[in-house]
């Protein structure tokens, strides 16, 4: 008796309880950040599709941090043995849980519903290990956007830049019209999406990916990076100085109050637009960054399955994550949240411009390889990497002696950072 | 009578102690020797314990970010201890000269200490911010020229970081001072003066010297507050700019916490406490030992 392994007794209770229970309603238990106002109505919704099915929902909510917190909190969870049906864990993150044995394979929901064909190649990539699906993606959020308060444009005589040359020429004109250009929040993460957005628009999809997914020391450190730090240090100027520390809905506040022309960021910062009772197309303009108007960096948040024990709550977990890809839901979330949905077969006619054209983009990126993911919100390298090259990257920034030759250097030590 | 004496059990006193000796063991020493093993492991996400060896350490030495948070511990510690202890001194000696409103004014003094560090960096960093706060103020009253921007100067921030703290702690440092003040005979003062000692002669030679004990537990307290300084740092600077003003406290939780490096971050708590003991055992040694 004692000879046979107890995973294989497992199996065994576990296809009893299978054919027993298979329709007994479980409990899913959801390790989330979303606590705004406006993610906590996203995630309200999921609540509910969930009841509908029978289930009860356990909201296991961390505040804080952008998810630092929450990461905290799920260690000791799941060293204690103890892990919740799902948690929000995105990018590199989901490898790196599923390396330590911890999350549970879903594959079954995810042939039947197919989302090979429902999902872009390399969303679904990173949602797997060792080629089973482990997460579930709930949105996208395109990071290469520039916000721009129209009427200050106006005021200033500028026009839209497309290019990074017409970047400088329309901050140039901002600047004399007495407006800071471009608001900016000096903190690290924010520093790197300017950043990698610059690098995006001076070398394009295929430098991004070898210098920033590959890590390539070539790469790092060649012209074209030498080239994308000096243009990143050079839009220094035309931020104010009051930048460091500031948080990025404050510098959103800046574009929508037209004290500054400018922002680079991603998607959600049209939800600050939206509070403010600002109307896309007309009271702010979303393009697509300098020179990237036809890649898309992305960040796709997802949740990640843990391995649960009882049928009861592993038929629960499984509908949760064919609730979380379901139509319905993809909808009502991305429309509360700003972002778009995930997988196709979503209408789109309730979003609004700014979300018609970042899904079109998708959808277009995914197809000429120009689909990537944005290493400052943690989806292209681990965060032990992530961390060092924001650090080199803030740095250089900062500091105004450092050279971009010093930073490249100090770039390919970061990037070997495991 | 004899047994009666010693209580009814002579083993109940050792057993009310024995949880506390025991949690302190398990929680404060077990933990340290936990944290220092780690330090030696390949723990990422979460623990692991393949053994690795010095592999942390050499890493830890060769980051830079690290080399940074351990300069500006050296830059921050003896700004903030010397500065919180002089301060605090120099206010002591003046509210022991018999002022009007002493209490009050004793009291505004030690407010700062019942704020947390995350009220006092939040306050200072508006205040130290160049487009919110002091500039801005100096250039609204018609000084135009005025400029303070250390906060925002990776050079200088470190140097904002020790004026708040050192805000916050003279106020505690000048209340203990203050009480040993008054613990000192008014006989040795009075002879002084006798003797035609000027009242600076009498502090420096007689009252400041025989603080010494309050100096002890002082630096004590101040120097742990150096070295733990967590708080402060996020809300005044969170670090920046950049990683200007991370302090090893910082680092750790940054590598330990949310980089997934948890034997880095093991490694350089592991510094830290040597960095502490390096300081507080020679010390104490010195303090506690026997007076021959």
């Amino acid at each position: 008796m004692s000879s046979i392994p107890a995973s294989l007794i497992g199996l065994g209770v576990a296809a009893v309880l299978g054919l027993s229970g298979a329709a007994r309603a479980g409990e899913v238990e959801v390790l989330h950040y979303w606590t705004s106002g406006s993610e906590a109505k996203a995630t309200a919704s999921l609540k509910a599709s969930l009841q509908a099915k029978g289930h009860t929902w356990r909201d296991f909510a961390v505040a804080g941090g952008a998810g630092d917190a929450a990461m905290t909190v799920l260690k000791s969870r799941v060293v204690s043995g103890n892990a919740p049906s799902a948690a929000q864990i995105k990018g590199p993150s989901i490898q790196e849980w599923a390396r330590e044995g911890v999350l549970a394979s879903i594959d079954d929901v995810a042939k039947a519903e197919q989302w090979d064909s429902l999902l872009p190649k390399v969303v679904s990539d990173a949602m797997k290990y060792k080629g089973s699906y482990v997460a579930v993606p709930v949105n996208v959020h395109r990071i290469n956007w520039l916000w721009i308060n129209p009427a200050v444009f106006k005021k200033a005589n500028a026009k839209v830049p497309t290019t990074w040359d017409e970047f400088f020429v329309a901050a140039e004109a901002l600047s004399k019209a007495g407006v800071t250009p471009l608001a900016h929040g000096g903190q690290s993460w924010q520093d790197f999406t300017t950043f990698e957005i610059v690098a995006l628009g001076l070398g394009g999809p295929e430098f991004y990916k070898k210098a920033f997914i590959e890590r390539d020391p070539a790469s790092l450190a060649g012209p074209t990076m030498e080239k994308t730090l000096e243009t990143f240090k050079r839009l220094k100027a035309y931020t104010d100085r009051g930048a460091n520390g500031r948080d990025w809905n404050l510098a959103t506040a800046m574009v929508i109050k037209g004290e500054a022309g400018m922002q680079l960021m991603g998607d959600w910062a049209k939800g600050e637009f939206q509070a403010a009772g600002k109307v896309a197309g007309k009271d702010f303009l979303c393009v697509a960054a300098p020179g990237t108007a036809k890649s898309f960096s992305y960040n796709i948040d997802s949740f990640a399955m843990f391995q649960v024990k009882g049928a009861d709550k592993i038929k629960a977990q499984k509908d949760l994550a064919s609730a979380i890809m379901a139509p319905a839901f993809q909808e009502t979330f991305n429309l509360n949240k700003g972002s778009i949905p995930v997988r196709a077969g979503v209408p789109l006619d309730k979003f609004d411009d700014c979300g018609k054209l970042a899904a079109k983009d998708f959808a277009d990126s995914a197809k000429s390889a120009s689909l990537l993911p944005s290493v400052a919100h943690g989806m292209a390298v681990p965060a032990a990497a992530e961390g060092a090259m924001k650090d080199v990257v803030s740095q250089f920034w900062n500091a105004d002696k450092m050279t971009a030759k010093d930073a490249m250097s100090k770039l390919v030590a970061a990037a070997r950072t495991r | 009578m004899q047994t009666r004496h010693s209580g009814p059990n002579p083993w109940l006193p050792r057993l009310v102690v024995a949880p506390g000796l025991a949690l302190g063991l398990l929680f404060i020493y077990g933990l340290m020797a936990w944290n220092g093993y780690l330090s030696f492991s390949a723990s990422r996400l979460m623990p692991n314990y393949g053994f690795v060896g010095w592999a942390q350490y050499e890493a830890l030495l060769e980051n830079d970010r690290f080399r940074v948070a351990m300069t500006n511990l050296a830059i921050f510690g003896p700004l903030f201890i010397g500065g919180a202890m002089a301060l605090g001194l120099l206010l002591a000696i003046l509210l022991d000269q018999k002022v009007r409103a002493e209490g009050v004014l004793r009291t505004i003094y030690l407010y700062p200490m019942a704020i947390s560090f995350i009220v006092t960096g939040t306050a200072w960093k508006w205040m130290l911010n160049p487009t919110t706060g002091l500039e801005q103020v100096m250039r609204q009253w018609g000084f135009a020229d005025f400029s303070f921007d250390w906060l925002v100067d990776p050079e200088r921030a470190i140097y904002c970081v020790a004026i708040a703290g050192v805000w916050q702690s003279a106020g505690f440092v000048m209340a203990l001072f203050l009480a040993a003040l008054r613990g000192i005979d008014d006989a040795i003062i009075k002879a002084a003066q006798v003797d035609g000692a000027s009242l600076p002669r009498i502090y420096w030679r007689i009252i400041i010297p025989s603080l010494r004990p309050v100096f002890f537990s002082t630096l004590m307290v101040v120097s742990h507050l150096a070295i733990k300084s967590f708080d402060l740092v996020m809300a005044l600077t969170a670090g920046g700019p950049g990683y200007a003003t991370d302090l090893p406290a910082t680092f750790m939780y940054a590598t330990a916490f949310t980089r997934g490096q948890i034997g880095l971050g093991a490694a350089s708590a592991t510094v830290m406490l040597a960095t502490v003991a390096a300081i507080v055992v020679p010390y104490l040694y010195s303090e506690l030992r026997p007076r021959k």
